[in-house]
């Protein structure tokens, strides 16, 4: 049978602070914004949250498709800033949407990719008919400590998907994961900002899980990056996923859709989904779209998607990725401070 | 530990997603909901309604001092908003960068609306932002 999306949401705050802006305070020079390949990033309001996020891409998701939220029988939520440490996402985000209270939840945790590790679990359980919809959501309100160079691209939105095996609008052919024991980036229980192992992050880590999980997905598959038309890959910054789209094969044109990245910064579990997300909202019926997450510690989910006829019906019931990008209001460091709450009032 | 837990608990539907009540006899809306129509009494006929959440600013104002919780989102405004169906409302606005004014058409949206401190419970529900824009 087959299964995959039935509907997705996304919601990214309209505050936005420049990347330069950021390196004037930090005395860093104006290649900082170059060197990244992110100019500008989003802030969220100050009573925005993982959760708030949350809730409004999935509420755009519920409407996108004209869902009965009733049909949902698991809510996965996937975050590395999850407000409560004791108290899971998942069970506001169900209320908040009204789902019935026959669901189960419970949150994922798994750097940047725990969105894609929550999308499947909710395939495992679709696709053997344990349930009817599940709701699979990556959220984040990433912190780096003022200074670090993570604070340049540590950013706020979050993208929902429902999963199911009718009606698709995209279908999920296959998936393939590539998880290692890596420390190269990690954050200790009670500490406010994580910790990274600098250029350390990079090959043994990023390049390394991401490039594998995508060979073992072409290779399973027997298929090469020309079969696809688009290709979206985790974005920690506009680099990277240049860079890894390059190393496999993968052209410009292909990741040039879901490469949001450089306007919004890196939205840790938002990420790689609202990559997909924006190349959903360009997508024609017949399309292939490869799609790769990264979360550091460290693991990588392939995904091999292609595009239905059903997208045509649902694409205009919620605001696009471009839409939130456009919606922007711009904060100098002062206002910025005070909305991420680095100012003790 | 908290005593506020079950009064929030409670006020969950209302919060989230403005549940409020319907008389089908007088076709009368209430936000918070009632479970008496003073119109009908005895022959009400009560049902549950979800309100859409759109409205238009009939009043507001802008706090710039607050509580403790409240002092880092200084200013914020705050308004009694007509909501389509009939029934009236206090709710914090959200603006854009054109403040707020009276007759602006709001939607609503899902945020923090306050904490317990460092340690206690956070409480979401709905704000209003401008229905453009
Ligand atoms: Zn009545």
């Amino acid at each position: 049978m087959a299964s995959g999306i039935i509907s997705y949401g996304v919601y990214i705050p309209r505050f936005r602070i420049r990347v330069d802006e950021i390196a004037r305070v930090w005395g860093d020079g104006e290649d900082i914004s170059e060197g990244l390949r992110v100019y500008e990033k989003s802030v969220p309001d100050m009573d925005e949250d993982a959760v708030t996020i949350a809730v409004e891409a999935s509420r755009n998701a519920i409407r996108r498709a004209g869902i009965d939220p009733k049909r949902i029988g698991a809510v996965y939520a996937g975050s590395e800033s999850h407000p409560y440490a004791v108290k899971p996402t998942g069970t506001i985000i169900g209320e908040a949407i009204c789902t019935s209270p026959n669901f189960t939840a419970a949150d994922f945790e798994f750097a940047c990719k725990a969105g894609t590790a929550a999308i499947q679990a909710c395939l495992g359980l679709v696709s053997s008919n344990l349930i009817d919809l599940g709701l699979a959501v990556g959220t984040d309100v990433s912190q780096g400590a003022p200074g670090d160079m993570l604070e340049y691209t540590a950013a706020a939105g979050g993208a929902a998907y429902v999963i199911g095996s009718s009606d698709l609008a995209a279908e999920i052919e296959a998936f393939q994961s590539f998880t290692t024991d890596t420390p190269d980036f990690w954050r200790r229980e009670g500490m406010p900002y994580p910790e990274h192992g600098g250029r350390f992050t990079g090959e043994p880590a990023y390049f390394k899980h991401v490039t594998s999980a995508a060979l073992g997905l072409l290779r399973r598959l027997d298929r090469v990056p020309e079969d696809y038309d688009y290709a979206v890959f985790h974005q920690p910054n506009g680099k990277f996923p240049a860079r890894v789209a390059r190393k496999l094969g993968f052209s410009k044109e292909q990741i040039e859709p879901g490469l949001v990245v450089p306007m919004i910064g890196n939205t840790y579990s938002g990420s790689c989904l609202l990559g997909l997300a924006a190349t959903l909202d360009v997508a024609k019926p017949g399309d292939s779209i490869f799609v790769t997450s990264f979360g550091s510690g460290a693991g990588s989910d392939a995904f091999s998607i292609k595009v239905k006829d059903r997208i045509e019906e649902i694409r205009d019931g919620a605001p696009s990725v471009r839409d939130y990008i456009s919606k922007a209001q711009y904060l100098d460091y002062a206002m910025y401070a005070k909305h991420k709450g680095k100012l003790r009032l | 530990m908290t005593d506020n837990a079950p009064r929030f608990w409670r006020a969950i539907p209302q919060r989230y997603n403005l549940i409020g009540t319907h008389c089908s006899n007088c076709n009368e809306y209430y936000f918070p909901p009632r479970n008496v129509c003073p119109n009908c009494r005895r022959s009400a006929q009560m049902e549950e309604h979800k309100f859409k959440g759109t409205g238009t600013v009939v009043s507001c104002t802008t706090i710039y001092s607050a509580t403790e919780d409240f002092k880092r989102q200084t200013p914020y405004h705050l308004a009694i908003i007509q909501l389509d169906e009939g029934p009236r409302m206090t709710g914090q606005v959200i603006s854009g960068p054109s403040g707020v004014k009276i007759g602006m058409k709001v939607k609503p949206v899902f945020r923090i609306l306050g904490k317990e401190g460092e340690r206690g419970i956070i409480y979401y529900g709905t704000k209003f932002a401008p229905l453009e824009g």
